[in-house]
This record gives structure tokens, sequence and C-alpha cells, in this order.
């Protein structure tokens, strides 16, 4: 059997399951960064707020999930997760080891670690809102939560989109390792194709070249999203 | 989960008896890695049209892909070709330790390379004329002007990239390198106790990596006498960041 055969869409072919798990690594990413957008949020407000203990914790958190490695993130989340849903089995008599669903303790595991790295973008893009514009929204009489909505939250969108760009990237290649819980995504895919097939070599590149179609697409994507948003600065930075 | 500190304490001696292979794993790629980089930064400069394309290629490809795809492609991939078996790269493609750092450091080398062209292209150009025009050519030029302005200028990105591979050799792992990770996974399997475990490894990564911010932080200081604050009687002091923090 040919080379083409193994990963086309005949009957022997491995290009379908392929492209299904592309699309679920894009579905994990995609819930990953949507947790860490939360997180993140919450951790920006925490570091940037007066009180010394909010900041202390948001520091911590951007500390431990940036300087730990990802893969032990990923086992800690998998594991005690399975742990705590055990107990909690226990407690309603289920006798039995209950694991956690692979794709929800992805999710969380890399959302965790891309709420650090989303903190630090969104602390960015409020400081480099300028100071005059709040001070003019205040002196128009506009309230907290309406100066949040109006001023601040669109240019902090508009200024962490590079940023988010970086953090994107980085959760899609975090999220290859979420195939160590049995997640059928691209790369444990890649890894059964290769191993059932012997043919290691033909697999692990073809799985390397969907990821590198995956990047380069995301990176069109935000470059495309950052022209869009870049429209209405164009007179105030001077240039595209 | 209980609390037990003997337990704990004893898996924290068992682990940190695997740091050394941590650390030569990490030291073993960051080095091999700057030499491909320095190859790749090369290409890239160069201004060949063909050369300048395969640097490109380079940092596309793996910048662009998983790190653990690269590793299990050399680790497993290659050995699956008859003509590699018998080549006398064998023993080295053999061996997980040597197939793990050759793997973090092609992947390393592609992040420093870009690490390297940022910091070559801050090097302010009017520096280097003025380099020229003293008479300085060459390796001369090199070492006097323009590794010092692009070291100074590279060494934040490259502290950050250096986390990240003390981070990643935590992959190692996977293909069976018996390094902080893996002997956490042995000492599971003996045990059962896995939350207790794996906390005690990423503790030890922490402190790795709070060692090595440290020691950039202080390279970064010796590195940059001119950016240091000087005592300002206007401000009281010379503690300039007190007054508007």
């Amino acid at each position: 059997m040919s080379w083409i055969d193994l990963i086309g869409f005949g009957e022997q072919g491995r290009g379908g399951i392929l492209l299904w798990a592309m699309c679920m690594t894009l579905a994990v990413t995609a819930a990953s960064l949507c947790i860490g957008a939360v997180l993140g949020a919450i951790i920006a407000t925490a570091k940037l707020s007066a009180s010394r203990p909010a900041r202390w914790l948001g520091d911590a958190y951007t500390t431990v999930f940036r300087g730990a490695p990802e893969l032990l993130v990923i086992y800690l989340v998998y594991f005690g997760g399975s742990q705590a849903v055990t107990a909690i089995g226990k407690w309603l008599n289920y006798d039995g080891f209950l694991g956690l669903p692979s794709f929800l303790a992805g999710a969380v595991a890399v959302g965790l670690i891309s709420g650090a790295y989303q903190a630090e973008v969104y602390r960015g893009a409020y400081q480099a809102v300028a100071r005059g514009e709040i001070d003019a929204a205040r002196s128009i009489g506009m309230g907290t939560l309406l100066r949040f909505r109006r001023i601040l939250v669109p240019q902090i969108l508009r200024f962490s989109l590079p940023g988010l760009g970086n953090v994107w990237q980085l959760s899609l290649k975090d999220s290859t390792l979420v195939s160590v819980t049995g997640l059928a995504e691209l790369m444990r895919t890649s890894q059964i194709a290769a191993g059932s097939t012997k043919q290691y070599f033909l697999f692990f590149i073809v799985g390397g070249a969907l990821y590198l179609v995956l990047t380069t697409l995301s990176d069109r994507i935000f470059n495309f999203a950052e022209r869009r948003v870049a429209r209405s600065f164009r007179n105030s930075l001077g240039r595209r | 989960m209980d609390f037990d500190v003997a337990f704990l304490w004893s898996t924290f001696v068992k682990l940190i008896a695997a740091v050394p292979m941590t650390l030569a794993l990490f030291a073993a790629s960051v080095c091999l890695g700057a030499l491909f980089a320095l190859g790749i930064t090369y290409c890239r400069v160069s201004g060949g049209l063909l050369l300048s394309a395969f640097g490109r290629a380079y940092v596309f490809v793996f910048r662009g892909s998983p790190l653990l795809i690269q590793m299990f492609l050399i680790y497993y991939g290659l050995g699956q070709f008859p003509a590699v078996r018998h080549s006398l790269f064998w023993p080295v493609l053999r061996d997980p330790f040597s197939c793990a750092v050759l793997a973090l450091a092609f992947c390393t080398a592609g992040y420093q390379a870009e690490i390297m062209r940022g910091g070559l292209q801050a090097v302010p150009a009017r520096e280097i004329e003025a380099g020229r025009a003293s008479g300085m050519s060459g390796l001369l030029l090199f070492r006097r002007i323009i590794a010092p302005i692009a070291i100074r200028q590279a060494l934040p990105a490259y502290s950050t990239e250096i986390i990240l591979m003390v981070k990643s050799t935590a992959l190692a792992s996977l293909v069976t390198v018996w390094e902080v990770t893996g002997t956490a996974q042995r000492l599971i399997s003996q045990t059962y106790r896995t939350m207790e475990v794996f906390l005690v490894a990423t503790l030890i990564y922490l402190l790795i990596n709070f060692i090595i911010v440290r020691l950039m932080a202080l390279v970064e200081y010796r590195l940059s006498p001119h950016l240091r604050e000087r005592p300002n009687p206007a401000s009281g002091g010379g503690r300039q960041g007190e007054v508007h923090g």
C-alpha cells in the first residue's frame, strides 16, 4: 500500500480521521482560549487592583502557571479532577474510579495556562489606554460601568489582539499535550495511526504538516483581524 | 489527599535526584540550539537568496509545529528506516536522551534565531559606520560593536526562551528519559499518590525557573551599567521610581 493510500480518504486511508482530529484540536484550543479569557480578565483585574493581597494573588497565579511545565499542569488537572470526581462518586455510593472527561480536563488545563498569559496581555492593553480618555469620560459624567463598557473594553480588545494571537498559537501547541489524557486530537490520532501502520515517519510528518496548516491559517486570520480593527486608528497612529 | 509531610519530603528527595538529568537536557539543548541558531541567523542575514529562504523555512517549520511531534518524529520516525538503523548516526538516534536533546535543540534554534536576528537588527547602522571609520572590520567589529549591542538587546527575550526550555524538558519523559517528570511518573506507578508527587515536581520546576530568572536578571544588570539609575539630587537620592509609583 502506497503512502498516498495511507493518508488518503479510501477504506484504509486515515485522511478522514486526521481531519476530524484537526477539528478536535481546534475545539480544545478554542474552549481553552475562552476559559483563559475569563480567568485572564479576573487575574488582570487582580494584578491592577489597589488591594495588596489581590495583586499578590494575581502575581502568584501568573508565576505558577507560566513557570510550571504544561505537561505537569495537564497531569495535575486530569488526575486531580478525576480524584475529585471519584470522591464525589463515593459520596453518592458509587464505588470505583471515575475519570474526568478528557476534553474537559484538557480544555481546563490549557485554559489555566492560557489565562496566565492572557492576564499579561490584558494588563498591557489596559495600561496602553490613554489616561486622558478616561479623564474625559469621567468629566462628562460617565459612571464606572459605562466608562468600562464604552471606553475601556473596546480599546483593551483592540490593543490585546496581537498578544491574543500569540496566546492562541501557544495554546494550539500546548493542546498537543492533551493527547496524554487520551483525547483523540491531532497529536494522539497521528500517534495511533503511526503505531497501527508502523509508518511512524509518515504520520508524524503529516501530523506536523497539519499543525503547520493550523498555525499558518490562524496567523492569517489574526493579521486580517488586526488590520480590520486598526481601520479607525488610521489617523491617530498616522499609518495603516 | 492527606497532608503527609514525611511522604512529601521523601518524594522531594527522590525527585531532586532527577534534577541533574533535567539540567543536562536543558543545558545540552540550549547550547546546541544556540549553535544551530547562529547558523540559521547567518543564513537569514547573509543576503543570499537561497540561504535566506532556507533560514525562513526552518524558522517557519520549527516554530509553527509542536515540539512533541518533532520529538516523536526524531525518536520513533527516523528509527523506522533501515538505512538510518544501519548508519553511523544510529547510536545517537537510538538513545532517548540524545533524541530528546536533538528535538529540543532543533525547536529552540528556530526561536533563538529570531531573537538573534532581532538583536542584530537593533544595532544602529551609525555605530557600525563609526566602527568602520575608525578602522575596525570583520571579527573585531563584530566583537567590539555588534555583539555587545545585539546581546544586550536580545537578553530579555532570551531569558523568556530559556524558561520555556526548562519547561519543555518535561516532554522528554514521553520518550522515556528519566528526568524530573519521568521520575515523578515512575514514583506514581509505585505509590499511586498522583497529586502529591506531581505537586512536588511542579514545585521543583518553579524553583529551577526562579533561580534562572534571578541569574538572568543579574547578567542583565551586569551588562547594562549605562542604564542603571544614577543618584539624582533633584529627586531625592535617585529613587525616581517611587515618586511616580
